[in-house]
């Protein structure tokens, strides 16, 4: 029987561009200008300055760049859906290929967090204090820029680790956890002070976060998988939860002989795509709408059935069957499409009479998150959901920011999204501290 | 098929091919491996003088991944015995009777001495004998290579001694370390000089390390000045080439030259063709892919004279040299403007910013509405690359303001998507020359420039 080493197996995807791939790939890039793969980066990288300073043997002066735009940099050069960002908008991609945008952040990042070269100091010290609450991308990227600018900031983080998905729900194959980890560690030594397991509600009063800091910016994410209101519910493994297990334990990681993911995600597809490198012996991902409508990106599907991984469309789990609490196989139901719904897509609806077993083992659901608890708790004002902010970032609550998944109304949850919000909200909050300073603001 | 041959001074080749006297023709091993592939004639690499050698002797320029744009060497010439050269090229002429083998020579400067190499050449069967009057590092502080050529009266002196015993063709190589090649070429003909080459090396320095601050390459802690060849020299050697060939002394003459400086590809080649040049010789690109690059030289310059009807070589010397001018006898009515196609345009827009920033401000960007837009004009929330490429504007040339003056073509990366396009100016033809002679002071005084473009309709903002 073959050995699977999970440390192999989940092991990162790409390996790192050698010096002489990045240089000739870097020669490639044409130097547009204006260009639209900046354009395309929510962030807004100046990515042919970046890549042209790979290319004079600046590396250090390219890292700086990209972190300048993006504090996460690293991080998102290995999880941006590139082919729908910087990528997706070369010049090159019409008529030959797209340079490797991704790959060469990658390169110049790992080159100043291997050597420990910090590219930032923090700002000279105005003697404002910023709250932070949850130290994802969003809360690290704020976070690092208002230390660069001479605040004092605590992000308090209710988990042991900081970095949010990025060290929790992305996985190995993307983002090996170090990385994460290395950029918490930049953010910490421009000064900020990072308190993990302190969590808002339970051991932080919000009277203490609103008496104690001038501003504070609000980057919880979101919360819980959803319920799927199935009999045996219980017996489903959560998508979230199983990709932090690959990651922390991935020794304990349950593989079934035959997996079912329930929903067609980034997420789902993550989830089978490690159950199927464990060693499952069938991965079907099932999915109450069709391929058109599934929100996983189009090279995370193609990805998927590389990986082997079979989809289940226009099909809804109705219930987890088991022996003795053992999961024994999905009944499902085929769906058909009628008219468009809230989301304007095509409401699914089950063909009466259409009821089928998919034998199985071990069910993951990975059918999207919560909206956050914190709104309500807080009383601020959302927006479906989702806690409503300005254009400044600015909640209902003077003084409170929030970004990141936790404001996404509208658009798809994304690192580098988080990222931006991350950094202009710290431009808002900056210039909010530098009125009450009265010196200029940025 | 064309037929690539040709009779160089009396000197005969199968194609126009010849290694440069250099490395590559060090030794009879490797000539006779290069005429296995196909090479027409070898220059053989200098001999005369006791020399020795340095490490570290090549060094390069690369630039944005290209390796090698150009070479630069303080080789001395052949530091090999005498002897063992001359035995070898006999060996080479017996084994390859069809071939060009030409052996380049550089003694000391007295009569004596330049009659007993060229003795000594000829007795070995050679087909010609090239005299290095170029060598610009080593040699010249000897007071030999380019020390001769740069000196019109010592060329004329030593090529003379040379013809006083020479019984096969002697080619003249000139060094391009001058300010006009054409003096030290016209001494070389006064003095007999059955053909002439050009061009030797160019003086240079390749680098300075930024490690060690040494100059590179380094020669144990030193360095410099060596001869710069390869691909980038190339356009040095068309204009010393053409000088040449309009010469009204050197065209009269009638004596052919063999062209070199850079020539790597068979496009190069034709172009030395055309601009004068009989033979051709190549050393860097062979010292960069080796002897089979001969077989695409010889190939793709077949097969272009096929396509353009030249039978043979002769019919292509020189074809472009009555288009050689000079700027005084330029049609200043001329006019062309820059045209974008925008179904080739891949909106790089470094035609834009080349424009904007270093040329003339008449390219704009334009959206899909038409209207005129700055760049970097996106909202900060904007992205993704369907808003990126669908709001993307693209580049307009404003064909009034254009002055035609090509900069923009020559940055496009888009093979046909620029232009250049010739527009009606509306004025009557006229040169600087012709202009200045019926106003002189057209070109002295600005009122008089000023009053001239008025009336002709040139405005200039």
């Amino acid at each position: 029987m073959q050995i699977i080493k999970p440390e192999e197996v989940l092991s990162e995807y790409y390996p790192p561009l050698s010096d002489h791939e990045a240089l000739v790939e870097a020669n490639r890039c044409l130097y547009c200008y204006d260009a639209p793969c900046t354009h395309a980066c929510p962030t807004h990288i100046d990515i042919p300055g970046f890549i042209k300073k790979i290319a004079t043997g600046n590396l250090v002066g390219s890292a700086r760049t990209i972190l300048q735009a993006n504090l996460m940099g690293a991080t998102c050069a290995r999880v941006c859906p590139v082919e729908e960002l910087c990528e997706g908008a070369c010049v090159l991609g019409a008529e030959h290929r797209p340079i490797m945008i991704g790959r060469l952040q990658r390169y110049a990042t790992d080159y100043v967090y291997q050597r420990g070269i910090d590219v930032f100091k923090p700002g000279a010290p105005t003697g404002k204090k910023v709250a932070v609450i949850g130290a994802g991308p969003a809360g690290l990227t704020c976070a690092g820029e208002l230390a660069k600018l001479g605040h004092s900031v605590t992000v308090f983080e209710k988990r042991a680790l900081p970095n949010g998905l990025s060290t929790y729900g992305i996985i190995v194959l993307r983002e090996p956890t170090e990385v994460a980890l290395a950029e918490a560690e930049m953010v910490k030594r421009l000064g900020v002070e990072i308190r993990t397991q302190v969590e808002l509600g339970r051991n932080l009063s919000w009277e203490e976060v609103r008496a104690g800091f001038d501003a504070v910016f609000l980057s919880v994410g979101l919360g819980a998988v959803p319920s799927l209101g199935v009999p045996g519910e219980e017996l489903i493994v959560d998508g979230l939860g199983y990709i932090e297990t690959s990651k922390m334990k991935p020794g304990a990681l349950p593989v079934g002989r035959e997996v079912v993911v329930v929903g067609a995600g980034n997420t789902a597809i993550d989830c089978a795509t490690i159950a199927k490198r464990l060693g499952a012996e069938r991965v079907t991902i099932v999915y109450r709408r069709t391929q058109k409508e599934m929100t996983a990106y189009p090279h995370e599907y193609e990805f998927a059935k590389k990986e082997g991984i079979e989809f289940r469309f226009l099909t809804q789990p109705v219930e987890v069957l088991s022996e003795g609490g053992r999961v024994t196989g999905l009944k499902c139901v085929r769906m058909q499409l009628g008219a468009p719904d809230a989301s304007g897509r095509p409401a699914p609806k089950p063909l009466p009479g259409s009821e089928f077993v998919l034998s199985c083992d071990l069910v993951v659901k990975a059918i999207g998150q919560e909206r956050p608890s914190l709104a309500k708790l807080l009383g601020l004002e959302t927006e479906e959901g989702f806690i409503k902010v300005n254009d400044e970032y600015e909640t209902n609550l003077p003084g409170v920011y929030a970004g990141g998944d936790c404001i996404r109304a509208r658009g798809s949850a994304s690192t580098v999204m988080a990222v931006q919000d991350g950094k202009l909200a710290a431009f808002a909050i900056h210039r909010r501290l530098a009125g009450s300073l009265g010196a200029a603001a940025d | 098929m064309a037929d690539l041959s040709i009779n160089f001074a009396g000197i005969k080749s199968p194609n126009p091919f010849w290694l440069a006297s250099a490395p590559p023709t060090n030794s009879g091993a490797q000539v006779h491996r290069a005429f296995e592939h196909g090479w027409g004639g070898a220059v053989w690499k200098t001999i005369g003088a006791p020399v020795l050698n340095v490490s570290n002797r090549y060094g390069a320029w690369h630039y944005g991944g290209q390796k090698m744009l150009a070479i630069n060497n303080v080789e001395l010439i052949s530091d090999r015995p005498l002897e063992d050269n001359l035995r070898e090229i006999r060996d080479v002429k017996r084994h390859w009777p069809d071939r060009a083998v030409i052996v380049s020579a550089m003694v000391e400067s007295t009569p004596e001495a330049w009659r007993d190499i060229v003795l000594r050449i000829e007795d070995t069967g050679a087909d010609g004998i090239e005299l290095n009057y170029g060598c610009p590092h080593g040699m010249s502080e000897r007071g030999m290579g380019s020390a001769v050529g740069q000196v019109p009266e010592y060329c004329q002196q030593i090529t003379g001694w040379v013809m006083d015993v020479a019984k096969i063709p002697v080619i003249v190589k000139l060094t391009p370390n001058v300010a006009s090649v054409v003096p030290p070429a016209r001494a070389a003909l006064a003095a007999g000089a059955n053909a002439l080459s050009l061009i030797n090396t160019i003086n240079s320095i390749i680098g300075v390390d930024l490690d060690t601050l040494e100059i590179t390459p380094s020669i144990g802690g030193k360095g410099g000045h060596g001869g710069y060849a390869g691909p980038a020299v190339k356009p040095i050697a068309l204009h010393l080439l053409s000088s040449l060939g309009v010469d009204p002394v050197v065209k009269q003459s009638g004596v052919p030259i063999s062209g070199m400086g850079g020539i790597t590809t068979w496009k190069d080649a034709a172009e030395f063709l055309l601009l004068g040049a009989t033979s051709l010789q190549v050393c860097t690109a062979v010292m960069h892919y080796g002897f089979r690059i001969i077989e695409d030289l010889c190939d793709g310059l077949s097969a272009w004279m096929d396509a353009k009807g030249f039978r043979t070589i002769s019919e292509v010397v020189g074809q472009s040299l009555p288009r050689i001018s000079d700027f005084n006898d330029f049609d200043l009515s001329f006019r062309a403007v820059a045209r974008i196609d925008p179904d080739r345009c891949i909106r790089c827009n470094l035609c834009y910013v080349a424009c904007n920033d270093a040329a003339h401000q008449c390219i704009d960007l334009v959206d899909g509405s038409g209207q005129v837009v700055p760049p970097f004009r996106y909202d900060v929330h904007s992205n993704g690359k369907h808003e990126a490429v669908s709001t993307r504007p693209r580049p307009v040339v404003r064909e009034n303001d254009c002055v035609g003056c090509r900069l923009c073509y020559n940055v496009c990366p888009v093979e046909g998507c620029i232009e250049m396009v010739e527009v009606p100016s509306g004025r009557p033809s006229i040169t600087w020359d012709q202009l200045t002679q019926a106003r002189p002071e057209v070109g002295t005084d600005w009122e008089a420039m000023q009053r001239y473009r008025e009336e002709v309709g040139i405005e200039i903002h």
